[in-house]
């Protein structure tokens, strides 16, 4: 298991007033991704346990966009990995984040 | 004196010696051995009927079995190259040369024997392309088919999988060559004549049915959500700016999903009787639920598929049906429709490099082409205007005045960025060029060509080619969907925005796409006992697919 650590600055907080989110499952190819609001609103942290090692620097690359592509300031998100590739990763973070925007979710 | 009957004369001959084992057309299924024996000739161009689903498969295995001392040299004319007798034949010495479409489950093999020399190769063609130079140049001397039954007469009743054999008995019967039928049985009175019997000149009773492959199935329990992202894109980034009525789907998960999100996501968006209306289409299970939502409105097909034969026949009103209820499939007809009168092909690749070109091979298989890119390309021959083509043309030129501007056929590739065990679908050189290198073939098997390609949708949004004004904002455009591949972490960044901006790339959220939309749940079958439920219990899946 290797565990990783980025930490980005965002000037769009997250919307929403939902304390937490979570959704994905810990399984072969995906991915569990529990978000909490409990950062500053110009942070977002982004903790990854995950079972394939070497790969920290693609975890920055898919992080970085959707850090800059969405809202996900004031957010701490933690991620246990089962291997996910990086499309279910991105696909993952971005319905965190429209899961923890709706009052309904 | 010049003879000018010497095919014809050279046929008599070949009825002559073969009707030796036979009882009128009707050759026993024991004496088969001997009776090929007689009719062959060494160097003849043979078309053993092997199509991309149903196989002529015992006249292929009595084939393998001749004697290499006297039979051998034969030219091989077949689309479809399936079945291990095919290569077989190769192995033995009984055939040399060979001309085909497709090698599906032979691809391998296929790759080693003419890396090892056992094959001298002619070329490798799409459907059409090989069905047109049965015309030309490859007219067969001796065509072996399948069908489901015939009568004494030799009248042929193809069932739902008529496929290629029309197109093969054409043009060998009508030009001094000769035609042997399997069927499953001899019947009084065949169902429908597909075949005509005076085309026809011998016949075997297999006693049961040719093989069938199913290829068209696939289960819905198998699609992953960001596959269903992609169809998502489709949908709301393409059908339904560009109106796509009459289309062809490929095969994989992606277009499965975009079939299983119509009947949903699609009626969220209003566009029920606005797209997917007619189709040149396989009979996809994953349609189903589609059709049933009276979606669509007329499918025409290639070939039939296993388990869908009373779902076709109890829904005339879409599928084309013969007298006696079921399917007519053609294939030749149906390529030749998907090129012409459909405004797209979508379907998925292995690899797509930075000029757009696309390929399924991999460095030690050669699949063939089959018809993708049949229907993968833009039919310069085409002259009807349509709301699809006429936008695509002006889109790819703006400067031409619309009188004098051709339409263009959108020609979409969709997949996720990584494939099967995270190899990248994005790629800087294609591993055909290798292949290409070591079997020293002229050109490389490029399924669809980077200027025919007008779309390329990923999990990461689509890139339309077709605005593209250089070769650089189009390499920029195909690495700014590309994803975390290496081509896609290569992107000028700045370059991908600008391009963003123009509307060349557009991402989910700039098509107002729900990320939580992509879920499993939006599909309107979610495995195949879904979709036998939604058929009202009229699709019969095959035993491999039945897990419940």
């Amino acid at each position: 298991m290797e565990k990783l650590t980025f930490k980005f600055e965002t000037n769009r907080a997250a919307a929403g007033s939902l304390k937490q989110a979570l959704i994905g499952v810990v399984a072969s190819g995906n991915l569990e991704v529990l978000l909490e609001r409990t950062e500053n609103p110009g942070d977002c942290t982004i903790e990854i346990a995950t079972a394939a090692h070497g790969f920290g620097e693609v975890w920055e690359a898919v992080l970085a966009d959707f850090v800059s592509r969405r809202a996900a300031g004031g957010l701490r998100i933690s991620i246990n990995d089962g291997g996910a590739r990086p499309d279910t990763v991105s696909l993952r973070l971005a319905q965190a984040v429209r899961m923890i925007e709706e009052s309904l979710a | 004196m010049k003879a000018w009957d010497t095919q014809k004369k050279a046929r008599y001959r070949r009825i002559e010696a073969g009707s030796r084992f036979a009882e009128g057309k009707v050759v026993s299924k024991d004496d088969l051995p001997r009776f090929l024996d007689s009719v062959l000739t060494p160097g003849d161009r043979v078309c053993l009927e092997g199509d991309n689903q149903k196989q002529a498969d015992l006249l292929a295995q009595a084939l393998a079995g001749l004697d290499p001392a006297r039979i051998h040299d034969l030219h091989m004319v077949q689309s479809g190259v399936v079945l291990p007798e095919h290569l077989d034949l190769f192995d033995k010495g009984i055939a040399r040369k060979l001309d085909f479409s497709y090698s599906g489950p032979q691809s391998a093999r296929i790759a080693r024997m003419l890396n090892g020399g056992q094959i001298e190769l002619g070329a490798v063609h799409t459907y059409l392309e090989l069905f047109a130079r049965y015309f030309i140049d490859l007219t067969p001397n001796v065509a072996l088919i399948a069908a489901v039954s015939a009568d004494r007469d030799g009248n042929l009743y193809t069932g739902p999988n008529t496929e290629d054999t029309p197109t093969v008995v054409e043009a060998t019967s009508f030009k001094g060559g000769l035609v042997i039928a399997q069927v499953a049985e001899i019947v009084d009175k065949v169902p429908r004549v597909d075949i005509p019997g005076d085309q026809v000149h011998f016949l075997v009773e297999a006693k049961k049915p040719f093989y069938v492959e199913p290829l068209f199935t696939r289960d819905p329990g198998a699609i992953t959500e960001t596959q269903i992202l992609t169809a998502m894109l489709a949908i709301k980034g393409l059908y339904q700016p560009y109106g796509i009525k009459r289309l062809n789907h490929g095969i994989g998960f992606n277009t499965a999903a975009i079939e299983l999100l119509l009947p949903t996501y699609g009626e969220k968006l209003g566009l029920k009787g606005q797209v997917c209306t007619q189709w040149a289409l396989n009979p996809h299970p994953t349609l189903i639920p589609a059709i049933e939502a009276g979606w669509v409105e007329q499918i025409h097909c290639f070939g039939s598929e296993v388990g869908m034969d009373k779902y076709i026949e109890a829904r005339p009103d879409i599928f084309f049906t013969g007298a006696d209820g079921s399917l007519r499939s053609n294939r030749a007809f149906c390529q030749t429709a998907g090129l012409y009168a459909c405004d797209m092909f979508i379907g998925s690749t292995l690899q797509i490099d930075l000029a757009g070109h696309s390929s399924t091979v991999t460095a030690n298989r050669i699949a063939g082409f089959g018809g993708a890119p049949n229907m993968g390309s833009d039919p310069h021959g085409r002259r009807h205007p349509s709301e699809a083509w006429l936008k695509a043309g002006a889109e790819a030129d703006p400067v031409t005045p619309a009188p004098l501007r051709r339409g263009r056929k959108l020609v979409v590739q969709i997949g996720e960025t990584f494939g099967d065990k995270n190899a990248p679908t994005f790629v800087e050189r294609l591993d055909a060029l290798e292949l290409a290198d070591k079997l020293k073939l002229d050109l490389a098997p490029i399924m669809v060509y980077g200027d025919d390609v007008t779309h390329i949708v990923t999990e990461e949004g689509i890139a339309n080619l077709l605005l593209c004004r250089s070769l650089d904002e189009r390499e920029q455009a195909i690495r700014g969907v590309a994803g975390y591949t290496e081509v896609g972490r290569r992107r000028d960044k700045k370059m991908v925005e600008t391009l963003r901006e123009r509307g060349v790339i557009r991402r989910p959220e700039d098509l107002g796409i729900d990320p939580l939309d992509a879920d499993r749940r939006m599909l309107a079958a979610r495995s195949i006992k879904d979709l036998m439920l939604a058929s009202g219990g009229l699709y019969d899946p095959p035993s491999r697919f039945r897990n419940w």
